[in-house]
């Protein structure tokens, strides 16, 4: 069996899957419930001065039939008084001695941060979350993201926590930021043993149309809010491999974003994360949701060979190169396997409509043709097809040349003029403008629609 | 034994003809219609006789514009909830979805179009209106899916339009043919009176029409005139002992099924004759009535059935049992039906040839004879001019529906010879078009 145990900078878990800073860390009850199913670890809803919250608090975006792809909340830290959150840590603490139990943070004065970090190591906690990405509510208080987004100012404060941290210190970046790896190095500058990305996006979540306010609605107004969900999983692969590649920073990361199964924490870790934090999942389906992750991750490292995380933490890495760096000469052609090809035209209609012309009809058949000259392997056939493997992307090039653009920048045969024929645009197959007028009239018309506006069944063959 | 206890009141009436395309809730039809793919050039559309854009109104109820995926569905056919309950989904729109071809469960086309129009029906929501007045008139003959898609596609037009039915409530088939379980006749009625509200024709019940004279008062009247009148009663056989007591038309039983419900009275054991769907329908409704045994007799295999695939499993599924390869020679019994006499027949090249010396007789109380309604003929040869066929269907120009008398239209069954309530309604839209391009020249 695999060894999914961790020790992330110091904080030593049973596997690498934590409860994020959120409701479900809000009281021990649910700590102690999340570890009894099995959980790692988890990081303490952030304790400081106690909040008062509004009503409501959180907003969803569903697409289609599917509820909480995007998630958003307006609710602050916690509004527990600080020793009762301590109380229970310590509680926690003395029935999971094993688990990690990390005290998430957030107060202004370098006072306040001394006393909370000694009163929460006294309380046993394994280590300490630094809130600096909270984007509502406490960043107008010069705090949360306000901190997240001023690297001087997160440095200083990271250098007062470890004045007296005994525990080691996870930094937790907000991405309202444009380039992530600002605040990382600030943290390292100030001494942290390890960052956590992402903390929520910056987001309206959506409107209520009939009564025109933003979701959360409070009273019939609301306030930007904190995304979070599957959705924001791509922004969170980004920012974690932005960090994990930067030679200065060089601390362990803790993926946090859009994770809800075993497969988006494996991404997480291959870019870089060595554990990673779960919340809107934990909230949508409970924390049942665990038996799913640790077997997945365990059966995808029984496959590959792995014996531990470290095995495969940012294992893919040194294949995320700026794009400068792509092979130019590698080409893929799509390839529509016509046996399970149902005949939807989703392909067709998209490479016609959203990308290149490279798909055609035939006569007497749904399944559409691929025109291999004028593919140019953008995979978005592949992408709407609705039946699995019915569209593969192919190699076509011979696999024995190699040409970046950085390349052919140093070489000099980069396009840099407006009509630039280097660029090759020219031998790219496009239709004439006027060929598009009234082609599919006939297609996209309903039924009898066709008949009562005086058209032909199909207009007549060019 | 009886699959189904005979229904005594309204309620066990209802149960046991359990509509087989329950009404869909907001939570059903967001599933369903999240699952269609919205094809290009979808098949669904044209497998529909009317047309209408299937992808279109499955993304408005999916994006929760309800009142405009009723108005796709409106704008190409104005039986949309009855289409969408009564239609053989399975071969029509539901049969081309591409999900098929994965071995995957075809979007529920029907159930979400039934979703859609009973939502606006119910808000009485207005979706469409008379066109500006044009001065003409149209007399419309029958109040069938073809006479009134007809009469809301002329209004539409600007047209007068007066519908005339025979019976006391419109809709034709849809309220007296089609078997319970697959619409009621509130749904049917409710769709009757919300077209009726959003067109404004003025409809006359009880008026059959059936004279010379009273066809030149039309003629009269009326700048053109519509021919919705269907089938007629179902046709002799020409057997000895059909005229005994419990021997009876399907159509007619149908109708009395459908106004009575459980206060019809079906016998004990009943034969069914004939093949198909109507044959289908009678044998499922005696066995829902609570019949003890239901024989469905045909005089061909099988596989020669006219019935669709799913009718005959589901008149199997509540117990009716075929017996295939087998002639009526006779209807047997004293005053009251005690049996049909048979001779097992054959088919060789195509043709039935009866088996001498094969004769039984199978004892019932009930016979049901579905073996097709007759043509309306008597009443189509007063009108001067007209045409039909062989088969005593109207002939009509294919695009315009204009029979051989120029003053006359038609669609539906009595031009189609007998098809389904999507055919008329198709028709009669085309048809309406026909008349307003004769009028208009």
């Amino acid at each position: 069996m695999p060894d999914l145990s961790i020790n992330f900078a110091g904080i030593k878990s049973p596997n690498p899957f934590w409860l994020a800073s959120a409701p479900p860390t809000n009281s021990g009850y649910q700590i102690m419930k999340a570890f009894d199913a099995g959980w790692g670890g988890a990081v303490w809803k952030t304790m400081g001065v106690p909040v008062v919250n509004v009503s409501s608090r959180y907003g969803g975006v569903n697409y289609r039939d599917k509820r909480l792809v995007g998630f958003n909340n307006i609710e602050l830290i916690s509004d527990r008084p600080l020793a009762d959150n301590l109380r229970e840590i310590e509680e926690v603490k003395k029935r999971f001695p094993n688990h990690a139990v990390i005290a998430s943070l957030m107060v202004q004065s370098r006072q306040e941060w001394h006393d909370i970090v000694r009163q929460s190591q006294d309380a046993g906690a394994d280590g300490f979350e630094l809130n600096f990405g909270c984007p509502h509510g406490m960043c107008e208080r010069g705090m949360g993201s306000a901190v997240g987004q001023e690297p001087k100012i997160l440095q200083m404060i990271v250098e007062w926590v470890m004045e007296v941290a005994t525990k080691p210190v996870i930094v937790k970046l907000t991405p309202n930021i444009s380039d992530i790896t600002e605040p990382a190095l600030a943290a390292r500058r100030g001494g942290a043993d390890a960052i956590s990305l992402i903390n929520t996006i910056q987001s309206i979540v959506g409107v209520d149309i009939d009564h025109f306010a933003p979701y959360p609605v409070v009273d019939g107004k609301g306030s930007n809010g904190g995304y979070c969900g599957p959705a924001v999983k791509p922004i969170a692969l980004n920012m974690v491999k932005n960090c994990a590649q930067h030679p200065d920073i060089q601390l362990p990361i803790s993926g946090i974003g859009g994770i809800e199964t075993w497969r988006d924490a494996v991404e997480h870790i291959l870019l870089g994360a060595s554990s990673v934090q779960v919340c809107t999942a934990a909230m949508h389906y409970g924390f049942g949701i665990i038996r799913e992750m640790t077997s997945g991750l365990e059966q995808y490292m029984v496959d590959k060979g792995f014996h531990t995380i470290y095995d495969f933490v940012g294992k893919a890495l040194p294949n995320v190169l700026p794009w400068e760096q792509l092979n130019m000469k590698y080409k893929v052609t799509a390839n529509i396997h016509a046996e399970k090809c149902i005949g939807c035209q989703l392909c067709y209609t998209a490479c016609e409509d959203g990308a290149h012309q490279a798909i055609k009809l035939n006569a007497d058949t749904r399944v559409p043709e691929i025109i291999e000259e004028n593919c140019v392997g953008c995979n978005l056939c592949s992408l709407v097809c609705p039946v699995e493997e019915c569209i593969t992307m192919d190699r076509t090039d011979s696999g024995t040349e190699h040409l970046t653009w950085k390349e052919r920048v140093e070489a000099g045969t980069a396009p840099t003029e407006f009509n630039d024929e280097r660029a090759g645009g020219r031998h790219h197959w496009v239709p004439e403008p006027s060929a598009a007028l009234g082609k599919e009239r006939h297609k996209t018309l309903p039924g009898k629609a066709r008949i009562y506006a005086g058209e032909t069944e199909a207009p007549a063959e060019a | 034994m009886a699959e189904f206890s005979t229904p005594t009141t309204e309620q066990e009436f209802a149960e046991n003809f359990a509509q087989l395309k329950p009404l869909m809730n907001r939570t059903e039809a967001l599933f369903e219609s999240s699952r269609c793919l919205f094809c290009f050039d979808a098949p669904c559309i044209k497998a529909c006789p009317s047309g209408i854009d299937i992808p279109q109104f499955i993304r408005q109820i999916n994006s929760g514009n309800d009142t405009g995926a009723a108005r796709t569905i409106y704008e190409a056919n104005y039986f949309g909830n009855a289409c969408g309950k009564v239609c053989p989904t399975e071969v029509l729109c539901e049969g081309a979805c591409v999900y098929n071809l994965q071995e995957v469960k075809p979007i529920e086309i029907g159930r979400l179009q039934s979703y859609a129009t009973t939502k606006v029906i119910a808000s009485g929501k207005k979706l469409f209106g008379p066109g500006a007045a044009n001065g003409k008139s149209v007399a419309v003959i029958g109040a069938g899916p073809a006479g009134i898609s007809a009469a809301c596609e002329l209004r539409a037009l600007g047209y007068e339009v007066d519908v005339f039915e025979a019976k006391a409530q419109p809709s034709g088939l849809t309220v007296y043919g089609v078997a319970p379980y697959k619409i009621t006749n509130e749904e049917t009625l409710a769709e009757m009176d919300y077209l009726q509200a959003q067109f404004g024709y003025h409809t006359h019940f009880n008026s059959p029409i059936n004279s010379r004279e009273e066809l030149i008062e039309l003629e009269n009247k009326y700048d053109a005139i519509f021919l919705g009148i269907g089938l007629g009663k179902t046709n002799a056989l020409g057997l000895p002992g059909e005229d005994k007591i419990n021997c009876t038309g399907a159509v007619e039983f149908i109708a009395e099924l459908r106004q009575q419900h459980h206060k019809i009275v079906v016998g004990r054991k009943v034969i069914v004759l004939g093949g198909g769907n109507t044959a289908m329908d009678a044998a499922s409704e005696s066995a829902r009535l609570g019949a003890e045994r239901v024989l469905l007799a045909y005089r061909r295999g099988k596989e020669e059935m006219g019935a669709y695939e799913f009718e005959y499993d589901l008149a199997k599924g509540v117990g009716v049992s075929g017996v295939f390869n087998v002639a009526p020679l006779e209807i047997v019994g004293d005053d009251y039906v005690a049996g049909v006499r048979f001779i097992r027949t054959e088919t060789i090249d195509g043709r039935v040839s009866e088996i001498a010396g094969s004769e039984f007789v199978e004892p019932c109380d009930m016979v049901i004879k579905a073996t097709g309604q007759a043509k309306q003929t008597q009443f189509l040869s007063l009108i001067p001019g007209l045409e039909v066929d062989g088969k005593g269907r109207i002939v009509a120009n294919a695009h315009t529906g204009q029979t051989t008398n120029p003053k006359y239209f038609a669609s539906g069954d009595a031009w189609n010879g007998g098809a389904e309530v999507v055919n008329a309604a198709a028709e009669a839209k085309l048809t309406a078009r026909g008349i307003h391009a004769y009028l208009s020249k």
